[in-house]
Order: C-alpha cells, then sequence, then structure tokens
C-alpha cells in the first residue's frame, strides 16, 4: 500500500489515519479535534486558490491547510 | 464566596449557557496570575451568592495556545470550588479527553453533555447514569440554548457546592504522558455508555454547505452576503445615529444653553462644546454597535464566520491573517470601532493584534464624508468618482502593506486547524444579549478617553480665550505654525493642520471644524478651499485623513481591546507616519511631474 497522506486524498474519499508527523502544538490540537490513529477521516471539499481542506472525523467537520494536511499519513481502504 | 468555573472546548456553548446562568448580569473582571480579561457573573445558589466564571474555550489542558495557558494560569491561581465541564453532546467522542484531563487534576466537577437536542436529531444516545457511573462524576444531559434539562443540572450543581473542594494536585501535571492512559479510558467509555449512528443523516448543514461553499459561488456569496450586513448595519444605523444627534442637539438649545447662560463664556464653553459634546460622540457609536453585534451574533453563531474564513483563506494566509479578520476588515468600511470589538474572535493574540494594527485604514463612512465635500469643491463631476476609488485603492493598499510589513512581527503561532459547526440560528434572546454586552463594555472602556480626548481638543482650540475660536491665535494655531515645516512639504496649509487636529477626535467634524476656522459654510466653504488650494494639495489632504488615525474612538478602542498602550502608540505612529509619507510621495511626485 502506497503511502498517502490527507493532502493527496481526493474529494469525497475515506481513508484511515496512519500516523501524524507535526510539530507539538499542531500534533496537541488535531489530537483534540479527533485526529487520531486508526480514526475515519473524509475529504469532504477543497477550497479554491489552493486554500484549505475540509475533512470529517465522526461528527466533527474540521478545516486545515493543505501544508498541515501533508503532515497527516493515512491508508486508503 | 464560591467560585465556579465553566471549561469547555470551544463551541460547545459555555458562553450560551454562562449568559443562562447568570442571565446577562456578567461583568468583565480582571484575575490573578492571567492578563486577559473574564467574564464573570454573581448570582444567588442554594441561599449563597456564588461567582460564576466564563473561561476561554480550549482543547486541551496541556495546550500551547494563548487560551490554554489562560486557563492552565487561572486554574493554578484561583481553584475553583466547581468546576463545570462542558462538552458538546455530538462531540462527546473526541471531546472526552478534555474531562479525563481535568478529571485527574482531583476537582469537584459536574459534567454537562450540552446540546442535547442536536444529539437527539443526529441520533446520539448517552446513557449518563451509565457514563456517571464509570467516571465516579454527576453527569447532566441538557442544551443550555433552549433550557432543557437545565434546572436539574442547576439542582446538582447546587448540591455539588456544598462539599469541600478536594483541592488540586500540588502542580498541574505536566505533560501527556497520561494520554495513552486517557485513551484506553475513552475507548472504555465510548463503549459502554455512548452510541453514535455509524453514519450521520446527511442533513441540512451539509447541503447548506454545497452551496455556500461551492468552488465557484462560495465566493460571490460571501461577498454578496458581506454587501448586505454592511447596508443592514447602516441602513438601519444611520437614522439612528441621525436621531440621537437630534437629540443632543435638542437638549443643548433648549435646555442646557439657556440655563447655562449665567456661567462665564469658557466655562460654557468647555461644559457644552467640551464635556458634553464628548458625550455625545460617545453617544453616537451606541447605535452602530448594537446593531453591527446583532448581526454579528447571526454571522458568527449560525457558524457562517468559519466558513468565510475556509473561503478567503486562500488569499489571507499570505497577509497573515486569517478569513475572519478579512470580514472585520471589510466591517470597518463602515465603522472601525465595532470592527476592531470584532476581532475577539480570533483566539491568537498575535494574529489578533494585527488584524486590529489593519483595520483603521479601513475608509469609513465618517471620512467618506470628508472626501465626499472635498472632491465635490474641487474636483469636476467625471473626475470625482475616480478620486474617490482612487482613495479605496489607497485603502486597502495601506491595509495589505501593514500586513506584509508586520506580520512577522505578530507571527502567529497557533495551528491553523478550525472546527466547522453545522449550521444553528441563534435565539433573539442570545443576538440580544451579545449587542447589550458589547455597548456596555464599549461605554465602560471608552467614555472617559473619548470625553478627555474631546475636551482637550476643544481646549487646544480656544486658549488663550481672548482669541478668536480655531484660529491662528490659540494653542492649535500655534501647535498648526510649529508643524508648518513638516506639512509644508506635503502641501497641507496650517488652516488644514488645524482640521487635522479636530479631525483626531472624529472625522465627521472635520468639515464643521473647517467652517469654524474659515467663518464660512457649506458652498462658500467649498468655494473658499477651491480658491486656496489646488487638486494637488487636496489630494494630498485626503489622503492623510485617510491613513492616519481615524478618530478617538477608535484609539479608545485599541487601547481597551488590546489592553496594550504600547501598542495603540504604536498603531497612531505608523498610521501617522504612513500618513505623511504617502501624501509626501504623491504631493512631491505629482509636483515634480508638472501638476
Ligand atoms: N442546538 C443547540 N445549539 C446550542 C446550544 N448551546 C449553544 N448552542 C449554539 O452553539 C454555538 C456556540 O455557542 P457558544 O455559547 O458561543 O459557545 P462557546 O464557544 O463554547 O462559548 C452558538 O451558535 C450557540 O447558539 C444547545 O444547547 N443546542
Amino acid at each position: 500500500m502506497p503511502a498517502n497522506t490527507l493532502a493527496s486524498l481526493h474529494i469525497g474519499e475515506t481513508a484511515t489515519i496512519v500516523s501524524i508527523h507535526a510539530e507539538e502544538a499542531l500534533h496537541q490540537r488535531l489530537l483534540a479535534l479527533g485526529f487520531r490513529t486508526g480514526k475515519q477521516i473524509e475529504l469532504i471539499r477543497k477550497a479554491s486558490f489552493s486554500g484549505p481542506l475540509q475533512v470529517r472525523i465522526g461528527t466533527t467537520d474540521i478545516m486545515l491547510r493543505r501544508t498541515e494536511a501533508a503532515k497527516i499519513k493515512v491508508s486508503k481502504p | 464566596m464560591k467560585r465556579i468555573a465553566l471549561i469547555g472546548m470551544p463551541n460547545t456553548g459555555k458562553s450560551t449557557l454562562f449568559n443562562r446562568m447568570t442571565g446577562g448580569s456578567a461583568r468583565v473582571g480582571n484575575w490573578p496570575g492571567i492578563t486577559v480579561e473574564l467574564l464573570s457573573g454573581k448570582i444567588l445558589l442554594g441561599g449563597d451568592m456564588v461567582e460564576i466564571i466564563d473561561l476561554p474555550g480550549i482543547y486541551d489542558l496541556h495546550g500551547y495556545s494563548d487560551d490554554e495557558q489562560v486557563v492552565r494560569h487561572f486554574l493554578h491561581d484561583n481553584v475553583p470550588d466547581l468546576t463545570l465541564v462542558i462538552l458538546n453532546a455530538t462531540q462527546i467522542e473526541r471531546q472526552m479527553s478534555l474531562l479525563l484531563q481535568l478529571k485527574q487534576l482531583n476537582m469537584n466537577i459536574v459534567v454537562l453533555l450540552n446540546m442535547s437536542d442536536e444529539a437527539k436529531k443526529f441520533g446520539i444516545t448517552i446513557d449518563c447514569a451509565k457514563m456517571a457511573e464509570m467516571l465516579g462524576l454527576p453527569i447532566f444531559l441538557l442544551t443550555g440554548k433552549y433550557g432543557m434539562g437545565y434546572q436539574e443540572a442547576m439542582h446538582a450543581i447546587t448540591n455539588a457546592l456544598r462539599y469541600r473542594t478536594p483541592g488540586m494536585a500540588e502542580e498541574l501535571r505536566s505533560q501527556l504522558e497520561q494520554d495513552e492512559h486517557i485513551e484506553r479510558e475513552m475507548a472504555r467509555l465510548m463503549k459502554h455508555a455512548v452510541q453514535v449512528p455509524s453514519r450521520l443523516p446527511d442533513n441540512l448543514t451539509e447541503r447548506l454547505d454545497k452551496l455556500m461553499l461551492h468552488p465557484l459561488l462560495g465566493l460571490p456569496i460571501f461577498f454578496a452576503i458581506m454587501y448586505l450586513l454592511f447596508q443592514g448595519i447602516f441602513l438601519f444605523g444611520q437614522p439612528m445615529q441621525i436621531g440621537i444627534a437630534a437629540g443632543f442637539g435638542w437638549l443643548h438649545d433648549s435646555v442646557l444653553a439657556p440655563t447655562l447662560t449665567g456661567l462665564p463664556t469658557p466655562l460654557q464653553g468647555l461644559l457644552l462644546d467640551g464635556i458634553y459634546n464628548g458625550v455625545g460622540t460617545v453617544a453616537a457609536f451606541v447605535p452602530i454597535i448594537v446593531l453591527f453585534f446583532l448581526f454579528m451574533a447571526i454571522i458568527e453563531d449560525s457558524g457562517y464566520l468559519s466558513r468565510a474564513a475556509f473561503l478567503m483563506d486562500a488569499l489571507m494566509a499570505k497577509l497573515g491573517l486569517d478569513g475572519r479578520g478579512f470580514v472585520m476588515l471589510l466591517m470597518g468600511f463602515g465603522c472601525n470601532v465595532p470592527a476592531l470589538m470584532g476581532t475577539r474572535v480570533m483566539r491568537s493574540r498575535a494574529m489578533r493584534l494585527l488584524t486590529m494594527l489593519v483595520i483603521p485604514f479601513s475608509l469609513c463612512s465618517a471620512r467618506l464624508q470628508v472626501f465626499v465635500f472635498i472632491t465635490a469643491a474641487l474636483f469636476s463631476p467625471q473626475a470625482a468618482p475616480l478620486v474617490l476609488f482612487s482613495l479605496y485603492l489607497f485603502s486597502f493598499g495601506a491595509a495589505i502593506l501593514t500586513a506584509l510589513l508586520f506580520k512577522n512581527k505578530f507571527k502567529n503561532s497557533e495551528p491553523f486547524v478550525l472546527e466547522l459547526p453545522p449550521y444553528r440560528f441563534p435565539t433573539l434572546r442570545q443576538m440580544w444579549l451579545r449587542g447589550w454586552h458589547e455597548v456596555t463594555h464599549f461605554l465602560r472602556r471608552a467614555t472617559q478617553f473619548i470625553i478627555a480626548g474631546v475636551v482637550l481638543v476643544w481646549l487646544l482650540t480656544h486658549i488663550p480665550f481672548s482669541a478668536v475660536p480655531a484660529s491662528s491665535d490659540t494653542l492649535s494655531g500655534m501647535i498648526g505654525d510649529w508643524l508648518h515645516p513638516l506639512f509644508a512639504p506635503i502641501g497641507i496649509t496650517p488652516e488644514l493642520t488645524i482640521a487635522l487636529i479636530f479631525g483626531f477626535v472624529a472625522k465627521e467634524i472635520v468639515i464643521g471644524s473647517l467652517a469654524v476656522i474659515y467663518g464660512l459654510s457649506g458652498n462658500a466653504l467649498g468655494g473658499a478651499l477651491a480658491h486656496q488650494l489646488d487638486w494637488v494639495q487636496a489630494y494630498s489632504f485626503m489622503l492623510f485623513t485617510l491613513i492616519y488615525t481615524p478618530c478617538l474612538s477608535t484609539i479608545a478602542t485599541l487601547k481597551s481591546e488590546s489592553k496594550d498602550n504600547a501598542f495603540m502608540l504604536f498603531s497612531i505612529f505608523w498610521s501617522l507616519g504612513l500618513a505623511w509619507l504617502l501624501s509626501l510621495l504623491f504631493y512631491q511626485g505629482a509636483r515634480f511631474l508638472g501638476y
């Protein structure tokens, strides 16, 4: 299975979080928002002009920038 | 007095619940150990007065954000007798981590699972009794917005207050070592006490987002909403402002002036044109602030503000700002004061300060009045719209330049990861409380400062009392002469310099002050200006008026919102410096080109 990051998902795709490679502050925020290893994550949409991504974990919708999304490794089913 | 603290993640309905508990009687206050002000209110619970404190929303007790540090320091220095931990029941799965962290501190805790209405709609069932038993904490399901379950919770809170505070672990345990434990505990709780449907029903939010965040339509819709908001505020606000001004004028002419006729003229002037006018200046902002926050409550509580951030982020990130800052900047084109107050939604202090530095460059409606008058007097009807348009461009340009120059000085260190909450509509009560709260905040913080400023300018333009007011013989005239070497290179005459000193109070009075200075008004004043100035000078004057400090109320707001006098001074001097530099470039450039 190739290593994907959240930033490389297509709209509507769901994947599983494998690992998060972020600095401490970001890592903690992501944890609190529900980004945990093994969780399902869905890419809902991307903003125009290389803007942020909207993702869904469980019942929470979250926006984050692409640079940050690239720090989250996911595996597609 | 016993203390109850409200803790929860952002957007869990903490403020809503807080307002319900305190009935809107809250006040901001300072606390030991922290530099930001917190909202608190006193209520009667079980026969005793208790103080309830609304702490900022946090994601993680050990987090690094400004708010997380505030909460940590608060808990450290002001151990509450009871902590209400508020979780959003629809997101209980992830919010549980905060509760478990707090539980480890051995505090006296009551857990409130808020938004029971939404949880029900989503088909999430929570077995509170089971969860309470597993955690060993009282747990209640309720909705702070509509009040269901509120009474039972308050009953339990009253009871819980009777216990002695168990005291907290000496130090807040510093690191995340317990995280693994927290994860296991979370999984166990979820498994036994919560059921979340595997797939949420395709709800209204999803359908609305399809439209509001549409790749092509999203931005046009955003600008349309901003336009409506803007028009709405000023459509309703301007008549109210005019009404208030008329009321003040009537009181002045038919009550105050006649009763004060016995007093010496300078004292009369000080009381009426100084202090009373200062009060009038403050009052003129009241309708705009109330309306602004009534509308802001809709934009913010509905969840649209986070959508605006999503849409505008690509652009704003380059400026070191975020999309919410852009909304405030746009609103600043109406009036800078509420726009500055609105930056409070941004939780990172650095980003908030940067936004506050940028907002005063928005060409507000008061400045527009000045420009309309001067362009009408000095430019042909064909050129006038272009002149006005170019001033708007300068306004945006100054804002962008400032953001770019200072984005590294006010570097945002907080991760930009925002929740997009479901769309919700605020109740009228919520909207009204917000408007009311913001106005009282403004009045309490800014009134003295503004009145003092108005009085100061009045004194400058009237001392010595033997001189003709605002003439070159008064203090302001002397300052104008004294500053002449500075203003001559940008084409601004001593008369106009005096008007700029007035403009420091409010741009609304600039034209009025020119009328006093020249002893003419209306078309005659326009004619005199056209006679004395050429268009290059007039444009240079407008440019300066656009960029330098908008008004005393803006300064007072900068001061009260940043709680940092150095920042306020920095903002004043930066805008004065930039105004002078731009006017210089323009004036000398135009002269050099032979105009
Ligand atoms: N449906 C529902 N919405 C709520 C409830 N309590 C608060 N809200 C809404 O949730 C949003 C966030 O509430 P707020 O009190 O500002 O949250 P805070 O950030 O935790 O202070 C607002 O739009 C509220 O109107 C509730 O019990 N049910």
